[in-house]
């Protein structure tokens, strides 16, 4: 993601990157940044925390107005609220290979949506 | 533990240790581009990309293997319509319980109503991020993006990574 955000800031648009993963965005070096610390798949909150979602978007807008440091990673103050316990999991460098196989066939979410997108691109 | 996870140390000894070639992350070496905002956010006409895999019913999901077609999401989007697809889809649960979690369609609209957005650019952007080929990425994936925000005439853009 920061690669395509340092193409699109270098054609004039600027960018902001809100971000779970501090490590990869860091080396990526976004423009501008906001670090929520959630688990992967949180980046704008927990499910069905409307008001935790509402306060890390708008800790990143306020971010996307404030930094004039270009490279600059806002930490948002709001917190996982389940604590801290999913780290250990996340740090694990033990476990088998998590990701799917590499396929090239569309992965419906649900068989439906095979039906519903007949005809589409 | 109260430090963030050092994802790039766990994810490469952990394909180290399974034999794997090791992951080439992107390290940007040259100082961050850089454009000032012409407006504020509650001025701008703010595109949105999100990398989580999301797909709307009606669209095609994505697939497992350097995938960089890019979905158009229109903004209006109700939630019960959205879908995710991502190579790593452990991390999907949370999204696909509540898709506000990576595609925060319901809160951008609520930000937008309330003058804090001027406005979201639509369709909100989707892409799956995972894609191992940087040239692809440069070639496929960033033009289409470039386009769709060139187009839209966004002021700024809000890039939310899974």
């Amino acid at each position: 993601m920061c690669l395509i955000a340092n193409e699109l800031e270098q054609r004039g648009t600027p960018t902001l990157v809100l971000g779970a993963a501090l490590d990869i965005m860091e080396a990526g070096r976004p423009p501008r940044g906001a670090f929520f610390d959630a688990p992967l798949g949180h980046t704008c909150g927990a499910p069905d925390a409307a008001d935790q979602q509402r306060a890390i978007l708008r800790g990143a807008l306020a971010a996307f107005d404030a930094i004039t440091e270009p490279g600059a990673i806002v930490h948002l103050p709001e917190r996982w609220k389940a604590g801290d316990g999913w780290k250990n999991q996340a740090s694990d460098s033990t476990g088998g290979d998590s990701r799917q196989p590499r396929d090239t066939t569309p992965q419906w979410q649900h068989p439906a949506d095979a039906v519903a997108a007949e005809g589409a691109d | 533990m109260a430090e963030p996870v050092a994802y790039i140390d766990s994810i490469t000894e952990r394909y180290t240790r399974l034999g794997y070639d090791p992951y080439r992350w992107y390290r940007r070496e040259a100082a961050p581009a850089w454009t000032p905002l012409s407006k504020t956010m509650a001025e701008s006409r703010l595109a949105v990309l999100s990398t989580a895999g999301g797909y709307t019913l009606g669209q095609v999901a994505f697939h497992y293997k350097d995938d960089t077609s890019l979905r158009g999401i229109p903004k209006a989007t109700p939630r019960n319509a959205l879908r995710f697809a991502h190579l790593t889809e452990h991390y999907l649960p949370g999204p696909r319980r509540d898709p506000n979690c990576m595609l925060p369609l319901e809160r951008l609209r609520e930000l937008e109503a309330d003058g804090r957005i001027g406005e979201i650019a639509d369709p909100v952007l989707s892409c799956m991020g995972g894609i191992y080929s940087q040239r692809r990425v440069r070639e496929e994936l960033i033009p289409a993006v470039v386009e769709q925000v060139e187009s839209n005439k966004a002021d700024a853009a809000l890039l939310i990574p899974m």
